[in-house]
Order: C-alpha cells, then sequence, then structure tokens
C-alpha cells in the first residue's frame, strides 16, 4: 500500500547505547583507578531499529516502559548519537517531548518568538503567526508569565504550538500530549490529522491505546530494544494487548 | 524485512542522514539566516535579567564600577605607588575594568550557554553556534552603556573627548571577534567536561591579574627584562584594553606587537573557535 508513496524517514539498523557511570554493587567488583571503564555499565536501548515512514502517514510507537521509545525519538531528531546504523530524513524532524520549557525565565510570549525564529521562521513570519500560536494554545491570558510559572499542561500547550506551527515537516510527538485536558488533546489530534494530510509525517508516542487509534495509519511496537511488530493500529495493538 | 537496503532507499528517496554536520559554508549560511535568533534571545536575557531588579539597567554599569571601585581600594592601598606613577588611576583603572568585564562575561556566559540551555537544545534543532554567539552579542549591547557612563567618568576626572575616541569602536570589534572565538571554546569545552565551568573563573582571574587592570604592566615590567613584557603583551586582552587606554587617556601609548596581536590574535581565535565548535556539533544536546 505505501511502495509508491514517497519515504520522509528511513531507520537504517538503529543501535543506541547508553553509557552510563554506575556506582553500587554492580560496579564494585571492577573498580579500579588505572582501568578507563571503571564502574561504567552500558544499556543497549536500541538493538537494530529499521523501518521507513513516507508522506502523510502517522506512526504510533508503542511499548512497556524502558523499551526504547523515547530513544528512538531521541534518535530520528538527531539528539542521540547512534553507535550503528543511521536514521535518513528528508527535513529535519523536530521533537516535542516531556521537558517542561524551552526557556523557562522567559515569558510565554518571548518563547514563542525565540522558538519560531530557531525553527527558521523571519521575523515577519513569526509576527504574522504569533496571534494563530497564542489561539491554538488557548492560554492567551498567560503570555506574560515567565514559563517556569506554567502547569505542565499549559507549557505542553504551548510548545505543542510552537511546534505546530511550521508546516510540512516531520513531527515527533512523546507524550507530549498527555498531560493535556480533554479538550486541548482533541485539538491536538485533530491538528496532527491535518498535519498528515498535508504530506508530513507524524510519530506519536502514547501509552493511550485509545489515542493511537483515533489518530495513526500504522503502528510500530518496540519491545526490549527490538521492532516487534509494525503494521495496521487494530492489529498491533490486539497483539500488544494480548501480550500484557 | 532484513533484506532491503535501508541506506540505498533513503539515498534513492535524496533524504539526509539526521543530525550529521552539514559543511562549514552551509552551517554558517544557516546561521545568518537565524541571525535574528541571536540577537533577539540577546535581548530578551537583558530584559529578563532587568526586570528582576529594582535598579534594572542600573547593575549593567553600577555591577562593575563597585567591582572597579573595591579593586581600586584595595590595590590602590597595597600596590606600590611606582606601579602607576604618572597615571590618572580612576579613569585608568575604570576604563581598563569595563573593557576587561566585556571579556570575562563573554567567556564565563558563553561557557554555560550550551549547557544551560539544555531543555531549548534538546527541543529544537538549529544551529547551536547561535547560543555562545547569542551570549557575546549581549554582552556586546550591555557594553554600549558601559561606554556612556565610562565617558561622563573620563570627562569628571578631566580626560576630554578627542578624535582618537573614534577609533574605540575599531577596538573592540576585534576584541568581540577575540571573545565569540572564546566563548565558543569554552562552550565546546563545557559540553565535554561539566567540570569546566568550575575552572573559568579561575582562568578569568588569572588573566585578570595577567592583564594589568590596576596597575600598568608597561610601568610594573620596566625594570625587567624586556622579553617579559613583550610575553604580557602578547596576551589580546591587555593588548585591547591598553589600545582603548590610549584613545581615551592622556600619556598611554602602544606599540606594533599589540596593535599586531589584537587584530591577528582576534581573527585568528575567532576563525579557530567557529571551526572548533562547529566540528563537534553533532554531540552538543546528547546529555
Ligand atoms: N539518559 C539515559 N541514560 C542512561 N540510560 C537511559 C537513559 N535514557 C534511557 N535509558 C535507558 O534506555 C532504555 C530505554 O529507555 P526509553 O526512555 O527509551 O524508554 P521508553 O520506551 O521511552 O519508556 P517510557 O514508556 O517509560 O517512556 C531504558 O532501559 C533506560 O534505562
Ligand atoms: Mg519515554
Amino acid at each position: 500500500m505505501t511502495d509508491k508513496q514517497t519515504p520522509t524517514v528511513v531507520v537504517d539498523n538503529l543501535h543506541v547505547d547508553y553509557k552510563i557511570f554506575a556506582s553500587g554493587k554492580a560496579a564494585k567488583d571492577r573498580r579500579s583507578l588505572l582501568s578507563r571503564q571503571r564502574g561504567v555499565r552500558v544499556v543497549h536501548a536500541l538493538k537494530g531499529v529499521s523501518f521507513t515512514a513516507y508522506e502523510g502517514e502517522s506512526i504510533g510507537v508503542i511499548g512497556h516502559n524502558g523499551s526504547g521509545k523515547s530513544t528512538l525519538m531521541r534518535a530520528v531528531a538527531g539528539l542521540q548519537q547512534p553507535v550503528k546504523g543511521a536514521v535518513y530524513a528528508s527535513s529535519r524532524p523536530s521533537l516535542l517531548g516531556v521537558n517542561a520549557a524551552l526557556l523557562s525565565d522567559l515569558t510565554g510570549e518571548k518563547n514563542v518568538i525565540l522558538g519560531g525564529l530557531a525553527l527558521g521562521m523571519t521575523p515577519e513570519e513569526v509576527e504574522e503567526r504569533y496571534d494563530s500560536i497564542v489561539e491554538f494554545s488557548g492560554i492567551r491570558e498567560f503570555m506574560d508569565l515567565p514559563m517556569q510559572a506554567y502547569s505542565s499542561g499549559m507549557a505542553a500547550r504551548l510548545r505543542f504550538s510552537i511546534a505546530i506551527s511550521r508546516n510540512h515537516q516531520i513531527l515527533l510527538v512523546d507524550e507530549a500530549l498527555a498531560v493535556g485536558d480533554k479538550e486541548f488533546r482533541e485539538k491536538s489530534e485533530q491538528r496532527i490529522r491535518d498535519l498528515r494530510e498535508e504530506a508530513g509525517t507524524v510519530f506519536l508516542v502514547s501509552h493511550s491505546m485509545r489515542s493511537i487509534m483515533e489518530t495513526c495509519t500504522r503502528v510500530i511496537w518496540i519491545d526490549h530494544g527490538t521492532l516487534k511488530m509494525d503494521g495496521e493500529p487494530s492489529e498491533v495493538i490486539r497483539e500488544y494487548k494480548k501480550s500484557t | 524485512m532484513t533484506e532491503i537496503d535501508y541506506a540505498a532507499l533513503a539515498r534513492e528517496a535524496g533524504l539526509e542522514r539526521v543530525g550529521a554536520r552539514p559543511p562549514l559554508p552551509a552551517y554558517l549560511k544557516e546561521m545568518w539566516e537565524r541571525r535574528h535568533f541571536a540577537t533577539r534571545l540577546a535581548r530578551y536575557r537583558i530584559e529578563a535579567q532587568l526586570s528582576q531588579n529594582r535598579l534594572g539597567l542600573g547593575w549593567v554599569v553600577l555591577s562593575p564600577l563597585l567591582q572597579a571601585a573595591v579593586y581600586g581600594f584595595v590595590f590602590g592601598l597595597i600596590m606600590d605607588r611606582g606601579s602607576r606613577a604618572g597615571l590618572n588611576f580612576i579613569p585608568f583603572l575604570v576604563t581598563g575594568f569595563f573593557v576587561f568585564q566585556f571579556f570575562a562575561q563573554s567567556f564565563s556566559q558563553g561557557a554555560r550557554s550550551i549547557t544551560g540551555n539544555a531543555s531549548l537544545v534538546r527541543s529544537l534543532g538549529f544551529p547551536r553556534m547561535l547560543l555562545p554567539v547569542s551570549a557575546v552579542i549581549r554582552n556586546l549591547y550591555e557594553l554600549v552603556p558601559m561606554m556612556v557612563v565610562l565617558a561622563f567618568i573620563l570627562v569628571g576626572y578631566g580626560e576630554y573627548p578627542s578624535w582618537s575616541w573614534l577609533l574605540v569602536p575599531a577596538v573592540l570589534f576585534f576584541m568581540m571577534l577575540f571573545n565569540a572565538g572564546i566563548a565558543l571554546i569554552a562552550a565546546r569545552l563545557t559540553v565535554h567536561l561539566r567540570d569546566f565551568t568550575q575552572i573559568v573563573p579561575i582562568i578569568t582571574r588569572l588573566i585578570l591579574y595577567m592583564t594589568g587592570i590596576f596597575y600598568s604592566l608597561e610601568l610594573v615590567l620596566a625594570d625587567n627584562p624586556p622579553w617579559m613584557l613583550t610575553l604580557a603583551q602578547l596576551n589580546p586582552v591587555h593588548d585591547y584594553i591598553q589600545m582603548v587606554r590610549s584613545m581615551v587617556l592622556e600619556g598611554q601609548e602602544f606599540n606594533t606587537l599589540i596593535l599586531v596581536t589584537g587584530i591577528v590574535g582576534g581573527i585568528a581565535v575567532f576563525i579557530g573557535g567557529i571551526v572548533f565548535f562547529w566540528s563537534a556539533e553533532e554531540r552538543y544536546g546528547r546529555d
């Protein structure tokens, strides 16, 4: 079905490790000042994940806690260096994670402007879109407060509104909508569907199967750092539910 | 599934590797396109800082002025008068300290520019070089009120405006290049080694003493072998300060070594800093 479409993201045999300078029992037996490997533990977060995403797809990413979903998103966004393999994309993907604010000591208004400029808009474009960004976030009356004074849902609203303001792109949403209320979740899910229609590609990490069913055209199941299943949402979710 | 050649597929579709460092010219072009981000961020940082204090903009000038007063008081008493014989001491001290502040703040804020904006770096993709550059721009903005106050202090202490004052911006331009290079180098070092932020104030202090803010290097080293003064003048920070001093103060002068070190040092550190920072672009933002 997807064969004729244009690929936007290609993930090729992706391996990601985390090196942790661990202390405690497990590290003790190897502790020596001279060895460089003192107490280093390596976590293989991704062990060879490959897939291709196409224009106009929204892909749900599911899996249990610690399976490597966030790691995959960070690697696709280019924020995590793979030890092996590579990620290719048609444009620089933007990642919406769970961290609260962009610049927490600056006001919401300034975050919108700086976010737009950092995404490559001109000052005029930012000015033009400012109103629609704020409108979408629905928190106009808080725009003159520093973002550290925002609730996590308010911050998520604003971040999502900023990220979504640029069209035709690859958007990675890692549980960023989970803290939003029902109204905002519905609005942003609608926006994700629109983006898909504009030939964008969206990845949505979520533990809410309902939200995945409603927005995604395809689901990827990550299990212990490997791709366990890739296919129709209803099918993959059925298998996923069976396994837990 | 495994027999698909993903790399070839990506090549065919014209996809580029994510996170790959663009070649330097393309990188600089992208930076130029987003220059407004750096200038706005600099402005907002100043505004945010100002709104937190009652005196606001006053502190931009007052803080270095008070520091200069402390140093002036302490060293004015301790140091032998011969170290500043014939100097108009207060204008000499304040000029030196204000110009030094441009270097010190660019250095320390540049060092923290990537690690201190981790949340921003982790969520948006943009050339990371904008952050240390923005730190230098911020200090350039803050330099303007400082130079205005300096002009008043100079006049108040009997150093009257002359045509040579107009050359000060040219010196500060080369100093800005130098500071930007230092900020870029410090920003990358901090990413590799967080502990570097602990060393920054120590290096700054060391350079402060080597630069001759509250004494004249040229006078103090006058009786020592000439190579010592030559060595001291190879420090670009001292050279910028000395050049500014000779433009605004009576009886201060600079030689060719100072001029050449200032210009060549500024350009070399700037270019070196850009290359050094850019070559690790793929590393920033990964914890
Ligand atoms: N910064 C880090 N340093 C070290 N190990 C990490 C780091 N981040 C994640 N890991 C490890 O990588 C593995 C995958 O983590 P990841 O955050 O990708 O899981 P996840 O699928 O997003 O889980 P969740 O559903 O809880 O969000 C885990 O075993 C975790 O311990
Ligand atoms: Mg996660």
